[in-house]
């Protein structure tokens, strides 16, 4: 992603948000330590002193001794000048910064969504009536002009996609440390979950899914694995043992160099209604035709795979070849026929 | 030595803020920037009240005099700086802190922690051992949401590539009126400017980066647009339905994962191996598909209109 203009502002900018958010903090309660604020504003408490240091040189326009903001600097930095998160922050002459800044249009209407999203699923076992009334009274808060139109309504997927995207911050963090990921993969084709040690590469995507790249300790070679399809995922202690590479590049095709002695090449034709198909399975080529259909081929390592996916498309996929296929799918549809009967 | 940029800032911001009256730039100059030259001046100004604005401080231009409109000076008015009183009881408080967990998204999870953070500096307790209880609910994987998002907000145009399914990219100009969450896709509802009327845009259709054209604020949302309304109208809701399957014993674990009952050990289509009687909330479309797939291992009991089309499309490759 390019810029992003609503992340959290840095250096200077940075460093009076904070202190707009410190200054009424501490004009509503007593006695907050230093740990405290900087566990309210994230950062860490040598920061929080470096903020205070800041706020101790502003004021009311004029200079004088009285227009300065007072902050009791003793309290919360030792005599060796370091900060001591224990001790109590205080400071005076900055009743004029008693309220927090307004919520901005991005944050009002984040803050906003999620509680829709709280109230709609019923999550974390909070009544809707609840939130209906914080949102009734942060909407009030927040009636700021042009109020941003946001809807979310819930759906299965959104669970699914959560989890994918946890998953992505996964890798992303073992990648950052070297480290291994223990998972739990669903095969389809065989119907069945397995548990496995990898060594991650990266994540890749084609088409319209995302796949991790990963050695796989227990096949003993590189595996792409589906993102949806990963159900448990750990981050283990031990460290990657297989050469360090970059994820691969599948624009070339998924599986353009898994054409070994074990597979085989197939040719199908796709009628207008299993076109689909090819923005959801790697194909190595795929030659429309004026009529909407298309001529595909792919690379199949796993027959079983390959008549799933033409019962999948029954009867819209027709396979050009090889024959066999033909005929497994065709002993397949009668075996299946039969318990309907 | 010059102060440092950030107590200039807050010294800035805390006297246009105090002051009744809106202040002028000479006046300004005087206190604050003292020792820099007039042109100087004028940049470090102009950039100063930039920052501030983007932090969300609202920097007005007044007539100082009412009577003489010749001179403006400036000034932050409480009213529309801070934040309203909000009062939360300790249970509404709670839910507040866990609402900082819904995102699974950078910028937005960073956006509701930072409204999160506002509210506590109002007096408001947030409890926040209570997100170690949350999970999150929702994201956005679509690398064009975050542009979106800011140009609802802003009221600001756009410009981006589009790709229909089966068409070529074309590039769209479009205000945007409001961002949609349906069946677990983001959308955008807006007004097309190449088009002259509304139109809905699947996110994950857009092509390369989103442009922000023209100035924030240059259009106004058609006071009774119901963004959810249209997105519905217009993206269909997908309908569901209860599957009732017999699953052969070790089998379907597509369906068996998202089952909401399985009865296991029931009587089945053949002796081969045992069946179970599994149920599950289904997407109608596309559930036939699922079903064929499994082969011998699953045979759909209910809905029988999708049972009839799984057994048609069965004689039709069974020859």
């Amino acid at each position: 992603m390019s810029r992003t203009p609503t992340a959290a502002p840095v250096g200077a900018l940075g460093q009076v948000a904070r202190l707009l958010t410190l200054v009424p903090f501490l004009h509503h309660r007593d006695g907050v330590r230093l740990e405290e604020a900087a566990t309210l504003l994230g950062t860490t408490p040598n920061q929080v002193v470096q903020d205070l240091r800041v706020l101790f040189m502003c004021g009311l326009p004029g200079g004088l001794p009285d227009d300065l903001i007072d902050v009791d600097l003793d309290a919360i930095v030792s005599e060796e000048g370091s900060p001591v998160s224990e001790g109590v922050i205080r400071i005076e002459n900055a009743d004029y910064l008693a309220r927090p800044l307004r919520l901005t249009a991005t944050e009002a209407s984040a803050v906003i969504v999620a509680l829709r999203m709280l109230r709609d699923t019923r999550a974390a076992g909070a009544s809707p009536e609840l939130v209906d009334r914080v949102l009734a009274k942060l909407e009030a808060a927040a009636a700021i002009g042009g109020a941003p139109h946001v809807e979310v309504a819930p759906s299965p997927r959104d669970a699914e996609q959560v989890v994918v995207a946890q998953l992505r911050a996964l890798v992303e963090e073992a990648l950052a440390g070297s480290h291994q990921i223990r998972l739990s993969y669903f095969v389809p084709s065989r119907d069945e979950e397995s548990e496995r040690v990898v060594d991650p590469h990266g994540i890749v995507n084609h088409g319209i899914f995302s796949y991790l790249d990963a050695w796989c300790h227990r096949a003993g070679a590189d595996r792409l694995f589906r993102l949806d399809r990963i159900t448990k995922a750990e981050i283990l202690p031990s460290r990657t043992t297989a050469p360090v590479r970059p994820p691969r590049d599948l624009d070339d095709g998924l599986f353009g160099d898994d054409t070994g002695p074990d597979s085989t090449l197939v040719t199908l034709r796709l009628a207008p209604q299993a076109r689909w198909a090819t923005d959801y399975y790697p194909m190595r080529d795929v030659r429309p035709a004026d009529d909407g259909s298309a001529e595909v081929d792919l690379v199949v390592v796993d027959r079983r795979w390959l008549v799933r996916l033409l019962l999948r498309l029954a009867p819209y996929a027709e396979v050009l070849q090889p024959g066999e296929f033909t005929e497994a799918l065709t002993a397949r549809a009668q075996e299946t026929l039969r318990l309907y009967q | 030595m010059p102060a440092p940029k950030s107590e200039r800032l807050l010294n800035l911001l805390i006297m246009l803020l105090v002051q009744r009256r809106p202040i002028a730039k000479e006046r300004i100059r005087e206190l604050l920037y003292p020792d820099s030259r007039p042109d100087a001046f004028e940049k470090m100004f102009e950039r100063d009240k930039d920052e501030l604005r983007s932090l969300g401080v609202p920097v007005e231009v007044a007539q100082i005099d009412p009577l003489f409109d010749d001179e403006v000076g400036y000034r932050i008015p409480p009213e529309a700086f801070a934040l309203p009183e909000v009062e939360l009881t300790p249970e509404e408080a709670q839910v507040v802190g866990i609402a900082s967990r819904v995102w699974q998204h950078a910028t937005m999870a960073q956006a509701t922690t930072d409204a999160v953070r506002k509210l506590s500096a109002a007096g408001i307790d947030v409890d926040l051992d209570a997100l170690e209880i949350a999970r999150p609910l929702l994201t956005a994987e679509e690398p064009a949401f975050e542009r979106c998002w800011i140009a609802v907000c802003e009221r600001q145009a756009i410009e981006f590539d589009y790709q229909r399914p089966e068409a070529e990219p074309m590039r769209r100009h479009v205000q945007p009126w409001g961002v949609v969450r349906y069946a677990g896709r983001w959308y955008l509802v807006g007004y097309d400017a190449d088009r002259g009327a509304e139109r809905v845009f699947r996110l994950s259709r857009f092509l390369g980066e989103v442009r922000l054209v023209g100035h924030p604020g240059a259009y106004d949302v058609p006071p009774d647009t119901d963004v959810r309304q249209i997105a519905r109208r217009m993206a269909p809701p997908t309908p569901t339905a209860t599957a009732v399957l017999l699953v052969r014993a070790g089998a379907g674990h597509g369906f068996r994962r998202t089952a909401s009952r399985i009865t296991t050990g029931v009587e089945g289509p053949d002796d081969l191996s045992g069946w179970d009687r599994v149920e599950v909330l289904r997407a109608t479309q596309g559930l036939a598909d699922e079903v064929l797939s499994h082969g011998p291992d699953v045979v759909l009991l209910e809905p029988t209109a999708i049972r009839d089309q799984v057994v048609e499309r069965l004689m039709q490759v069974a020859g």
